[in-house]
């Protein structure tokens, strides 16, 4: 593998954890929403 | 608040585009790595922001425990997981850059590499202790963990000081040299991942103080339910 595999290798990763959680955090946002969509009514 | 936050988004990609540019195009490449050296613009920035996080989990955590605030506690426990987070990006950055500089993945027994996994492992710790505890003093509890927990960060940094590592120098304050391209470009990098990181805490600190207004108001229903 060449260095330039590596690196893109880092910097994807970093994005992909990044993301990851803020999808993470987004999905529990919006189930949190609904809840209390459902305990308003 | 909805604006403030559209425009740290806003300018938060707006940074990371100029910040991923200057780290790939225009910094200077290294002469003896080469462009594998680049990984450096994510790795120390990431680590720095880590930082950063555990010590506003630390000052939050001794602010809780002096005066019970639960703002307090909610941001202990949102630097503690967005710190986790950025953390994660060191611990995996770092093998990917050792492999074709050092020949190897990991250095067992390396000083700075053993501190910075058992670091991460205290607050993976901490955030397991505060997921799977229930009882009313589990925020008092994690605050003493965070605290010290918090202790690890200097022997972190300051290991490679005093101990033979394989890990380089540190590049502030280690009595290295840095070229001033380089560092103009570390520090944009890590202004980037500063704004990063103040809009994840952003979204988590919404995201637990609607979970606790949930859960409160859960309580409230079961117990409406119950006295019926």
């Amino acid at each position: 593998m060449n260095s330039m595999h590596y690196l893109y290798a880092a910097y994807i990763a970093t994005w992909l954890i990044h993301g990851s959680y803020l999808t993470i955090l987004v999905r529990k946002y919006a189930r949190v929403r609904r809840e209390m969509e459902r305990l308003r009514k | 608040m909805r604006r403030g936050f559209t425009l740290l988004a806003l300018a938060t990609a707006l940074l990371l585009s100029f910040a991923l540019y200057e780290a790939l195009i225009a910094a200077p490449t290294e002469q003896t790595m080469g462009d594998v050296q680049r990984i450096f613009y994510y790795h120390v920035p990431s680590a720095w922001t880590a930082f950063v996080l555990f010590l506003i989990n630390f000052v939050s955590s001794i602010v809780y425990l002096i005066r019970r605030n639960p703002k307090a506690d909610i941001l202990a426990l949102v630097s503690a997981e967005v710190g986790v987070v950025f953390c994660t990006v060191v611990i995996v950055t770092g093998p990917i850059w050792a492999r074709p500089v050092w020949g190897i993945w990991w250095a067992p027994g390396d000083i700075r590499l053993t501190t910075t996994l058992v670091l991460w492992l205290i607050y993976i710790s901490y955030l397991i202790l505060r997921r799977m505890s229930t009882g009313g003093r589990t925020p008092v509890i994690a605050a003493v963990v965070a605290i010290f927990g918090a202790l690890d960060v200097p022997l972190v940094y300051f290991s490679i000081w005093f101990f033979r590592t394989q890990h380089p120098s540190p590049v502030i304050g280690g009595g290295g040299s840095l070229d001033p391209r380089m560092a103009h470009v570390l520090l944009i990098n890590w202004a980037a991942f500063l704004c990063l990181a103040w809009l994840l805490s952003w979204v988590r600190c919404e995201l637990e103080v609607a979970t606790r207004r949930v859960d409160e108001a859960q309580a409230l229903e079961s117990l409406r339910e119950s006295s019926r």
